[in-house]
């Protein structure tokens, strides 16, 4: 069952191994607007990629259609820009073919919650091994502002002159629900917390979904500066860490506690109150990733951002095919060709 | 008694009852026994979309055919000299198939009330004298079984299930068949289910008792030996030929095997097959939907697997963005669509080639592909080897034809000696300090093929269009109509690397008939037939549509009149009246039904015959021909 693919692709790296982030910066111009909340996912993921210890021919971006989808051309590695929707599939494909590969995804919230909402919700229980960056700005601006599935209902775009009718989906829950072992939500306006988010993504076997609010400057300009803003997130955003109580406020003052099965904020400086009453995180807990994903849309209750679930009990899928494999040819040896195509009758003439 | 001994040249059995009654299954057994006897055989399995239809219904009829015999056997036989119908509705469904002086094995019990009823018969045709120019063998089969059964004890619910393995040992006695590969296969099929195995084996030899002891049965028709080459042969479906082809050609390339695929009829059976074939390291992904398929090909492919997709028609339709997104990324990639009658759901069991515009043209943009069609079960195998050797030497996307027909026929396949068959090179690259995504092989024009894990040429591909070598995204006017020449140039190119068009009989003349696809059996039976009448007439047949054979423009021109059968209203006629500039008759048939070769044979001595107008169509009234027969 060797493959001349073996030989092209486990070639021992030659050369300097040791990267800067400069090395993952290709020799093209980044056409996105200025002050896009893209660039400010591009550059973490420049960062990272060097602390990850893969040679960089082994790391593969792969996207679909719209303003993310330009991101693969700005990442010297290998790339691939698919069509509107598809990036998942491509993606799943290539892991499952190739997994030694370190493999990316950048998707939008039209590319990925739209066209590509089959995929996705399917990619979450499949659980191939990948790192999936979906840029939320709640607008089509590649189509120069439509609504889209993450708008909120009566948003005025060139589309819904009037307001939207639809309601949004909920990302995070989305992936909760449909399997996700790894789910996530960063911004753009915190690269160092984001960077640490993609890296976390990363060391996660199996499938990471990363939902990441990206200011779109020209179509929705200051959609999340609510949660994303440094002098307003701390009011109205939780930031989650695992083992940690969940304690946001500027003054670190205001702490989740669960009535129920309902989250409520509670003030720590009131009597009666204390640190202990707070909810601590456990992210491998679904069912408590469950009652944060719904905090998104909730009134009076802060946005939760960060790693919402990462459950490491269920093996990858591209794993299982090579298990089953592996099963088959030890218990009937590797394939005969000959015996194969002679199948389970024949005859001479 | 004794019994009579016929000898018989050709023989076509079918075999008729219930969805659920297993004719599927005897009919499959009969085909190998025969293949296994030495016979030529062609298949044709006939059933509904339903999977178990209301019992008795005529649209709940499932039929099984088998042409075989000692000569050259190239289609499921026109007419039926052997019925086996289970209950009334599948005799109403099938007896006007049957020759006249044909022999029809009913199953009585099949013919109550509620049967009669449910096939609208207002009569017992089993008491009809209709049913009198055919030879009629009515039996109470579940009484007879029972009686084979006396020594044996087994639930008789168990029993009454073998009934169709009963009526297969009456057919086996009929030809005077070995019944040990049936028994051998019963043993493997139903392996650890002992009293199974005893059921079905007693039944079928029970069948085989009741009719040497019936003295209604007087005569046995022996089939002798055909004449084909010395080999190992097995029996083999179009569908099964393709999954094999995949698995040889990915080890004949030396690259790992990867299908994307998802459910659809009648193409599922590759699905079926490669997913059993984990021995070999193939891997596949039944994936979420027909799109999500053939685009987790395309990743697999851009990593550096032999990528296939297998679908049928609907599922083509949903697949033409992706296989745009493959022509531009040029990626290898084999797309299997085993055809059906459409349009829209269609008639999903029935066949029908009217995919062939879409396999040619069905994409947005300038967007050409390689397209091949398998003529035969056998030749799937072929042209699945040929599909992959063209996606990776030109480093395109092929679309490889078969139809419900084929892919579900099977006919006998001389097993090749894998060793013997020419390798596969990809187009890799090889040079990091040169490597650029478009930089193409001079000869082929097929770029080269970098995979991740190749250091020193990582690169980015994609839908948007790119500058001619380097590969970076580009909206230049000039290079976008060079690029685009390009892709059309690289794909025309194969007609220098494929055979030509062979003719059989004149080399020019009068009548061509040319067929492509799976109408190769009917059209060569059909020719063959006519010329032992001593008509002059010639034959050609196309794998290569996509691009067409070097010299089908020249040999074209060489006849006055040439007729393409198409199971479709054209399609094939039109893009070569287009091409050519040549005036095409067609024999159009949209039935979900193969041609018969009596029908090729009647329409086109129809032509044969009109030798007043024997240059018809001229060159003069090229364009007022009435058309198509």
């Amino acid at each position: 069952m060797n493959t001349i693919i073996d030989d092209l692709v486990n070639k021992p790296h030659s050369g300097e191994s040791h990267y800067t982030s400069k090395d993952f910066k290709p020799d093209v111009d980044v056409r996105w607007c200025a002050g896009c909340g893209a660039i400010s996912v591009l550059s973490p993921a420049q960062r990272l990629m060097p602390e990850l210890g893969i040679p960089k021919e082994k790391i593969v971006f792969i996207s679909g259609i719209g303003c993310s989808g330009r991101f693969p051309y700005y990442m010297d590695t290998y790339g691939f820009h698919g069509i509107h929707g598809r990036a998942l599939p491509i993606a799943s494909g290539l892991k499952i073919a190739r997994p030694d590969l370190s493999v990316w995804v950048v998707t939008g919230d039209g590319d990925n919650m739209s066209i590509g909402g089959n995929h996705f919700i399917h990619a979450c229980r499949r659980n191939v091994d990948m790192n999936v960056l979906m840029f939320n700005n709640e607008v089509y601006s590649l189509t120069k502002g439509q609504y889209s599935p993450t708008s909120h209902r009566g948003q005025i775009t060139k589309s819904s002159p009037l307001g939207a009718l639809d309601d949004p989906f909920n990302p995070v829950a989305l992936a909760l629900g449909a399997s996700a072992t790894f789910v996530a939500r960063g911004h753009d306006k915190d690269r160092q917390q984001l960077q640490n988010l993609l890296l976390q993504a990363h060391q996660h076997k199996g499938f990471s979904f990363v939902e990441i609010y990206t200011n779109c400057r020209i179509f929705n300009d200051g959609a999340f500066d609510l949660y994303t803003n440094a002098e307003t997130r701390e009011e109205h955003s939780v930031w989650l860490e695992h083992g940690k109580p969940m304690v946001f406020g500027k003054q670190k003052n205001k702490g989740i506690k669960l009535d129920g099965f309902r989250p409520t904020v509670i003030e720590l400086t009131e009597r009666g109150n204390s640190i202990n009453d707070v909810l601590v995180h456990d992210q491998h807990d679904s069912t408590l990733a469950f009652i944060l994903a719904n905090m998104t849309y909730a009134e009076n209750l802060p946005r939760p951002m960060g790693v919402l679930q990462s459950l490491t009990n269920r093996s990858s899928y591209e794993e299982r095919v090579v298990e089953q494999i592996q099963h088959e040819v030890e218990a009937k040896g590797i394939g005969n060709l000959e015996s194969l195509l002679l199948g389970a009758s024949h005859w001479e003439i | 008694m004794d019994k009579l001994i016929e000898h018989l040249e050709e023989v076509t059995v079918r075999f008729a009852g219930d969805s659920g009654d297993g004719m599927q299954l005897i009919g499959t057994q009969f085909s190998d026994t025969a293949g296994f006897a030495g016979n030529e055989v062609n298949t044709f399995p006939d059933y509904p979309s339903e999977i178990r239809a209301p019992e008795g219904t005529l649209y709940g009829v499932s039929a099984f055919q088998v042409h075989f015999g000692s000569k050259h056997i190239t289609t499921s036989g026109d007419f039926v000299d052997v019925l086996v119908a289970m209950n009334a509705a599948s005799l109403k469904v099938n007896l006007a198939q049957v020759r006249e002086g044909g022999i029809v094995i009913v199953d009585r019990e099949g013919f109550d009330d509620r049967n009669l009823k449910l096939a609208g018969y207002a009569r017992n045709p089993l008491e009809d004298v209709g049913l009198a120019k055919n030879h009629v063998f009515a039996i109470d089969m579940s009484k007879e079984l029972k009686k084979a059964f006396i020594e044996v004890e087994l639930p008789s619910k168990l029993i009454q299930k073998t009934r169709n393995i009963f009526a297969l040992g009456i057919t086996y006695w009929l030809f005077n068949r070995p019944l040990d590969p049936t028994v051998s296969w019963i043993n493997k099929k139903f392996k650890g289910k002992e009293d199974v195995i005893l059921a079905n084996a007693h039944a079928l030899q029970g069948g085989w008792n009741f009719a040497e002891k019936n003295p209604d049965f007087r005569k046995q028709y022996v089939i002798d030996k055909s004449k084909l080459p010395p080999g190992k042969y097995r029996s083999i479906t179009g569908n099964q030929a393709v999954a094999l082809g995949l698995v040889v050609a990915a080890t004949k390339a030396h690259l790992p095997l990867f299908l994307g695929s998802y459910p659809i009829t009648p193409a599922t059976d590759i699905l079926h097959a490669i997913s059993g074939y984990k021995q070999y390291g193939v891997k596949h992904l039944q994936a979420e939907d027909e799109i999500a398929a053939i685009t987790s090909a395309i990743g697999a492919a851009f990593g550096g697997s032999l990528a296939v997709t297998t679908t049928s028609g609907p599922g083509l339709s949903l697949k033409t963005e992706a296989i745009g997104l493959a022509i531009m990324t040029e990626l290898p990639l084999i797309i299997v669509d085993v055809q059906r009658a459409g349009p829209s759901t269609g008639l999903p069991t029935k066949t029908e080639q009217s995919d062939l515009m879409q396999a040619m043209y069905g994409r947005h943009g300038e967007a050409p592909m390689p397209v091949l069609a398998a003529a035969s079960s056998a030749d799937c195998f072929n042209m699945t080897l040929e599909a992959a050797r063209i996606a990776l030497k030109y480093m395109t996307p092929v679309m490889l034809l078969t139809d419900g027909y084929i892919g579900q026929a099977s006919e006998p396949w001389r097993i090749p000696d894998v060793d013997k068959l020419p390798d596969i090179a990809p187009n890799f690259a090889a040079d990091p300090s040169t490597f650029k995504p478009y930089v193409r092989n001079p000869e082929t024009l097929g770029r080269l093929w970098a995979i991740p894990g190749m250091q020193g040429m990582e690169h980015r591909i994609g839908g948007l269009e790119k500058e001619d070598g380097s590969g970076v995204v580009s909206h230049d006017p000039i290079n976008h109509q060079k690029m685009v020449e390009l892709r059309q140039k690289k794909v025309d190119g194969i007609a220098n690397d494929i055979p030509d068009l062979e003719v059989m009989g004149e080399p020019k003349g009068d009548l061509l008939l040319l067929s492509w696809g799976s109408t190769y059996g009917a059209a060569k039976n059909a020719y063959e037939n006519l010329r032992s009448q001593g008509h002059k007439l010639s034959f050609g047949h196309l794998r290569y549509l996509n691009p067409f054979p070097k010299n089908l423009g020249d040999v074209l021109h060489r006849f006055d009149r040439v007729v393409i059968p198409e199971l479709n209203l054209g399609q094939l006629k039109n893009l070569i009246q287009a091409k050519y500039l040549k005036r095409v008759i067609g024999i159009n048939k949209v039935q979900g039904k193969p041609f018969k070769a009596i029908e090729l044979e009647e329409k086109i001595s129809v032509l044969l015959t009109m030798t007043n107008i024997k240059k018809w169509p001229s060159k003069k009234s090229n364009l007022d021909i009435p058309v198509d027969l």
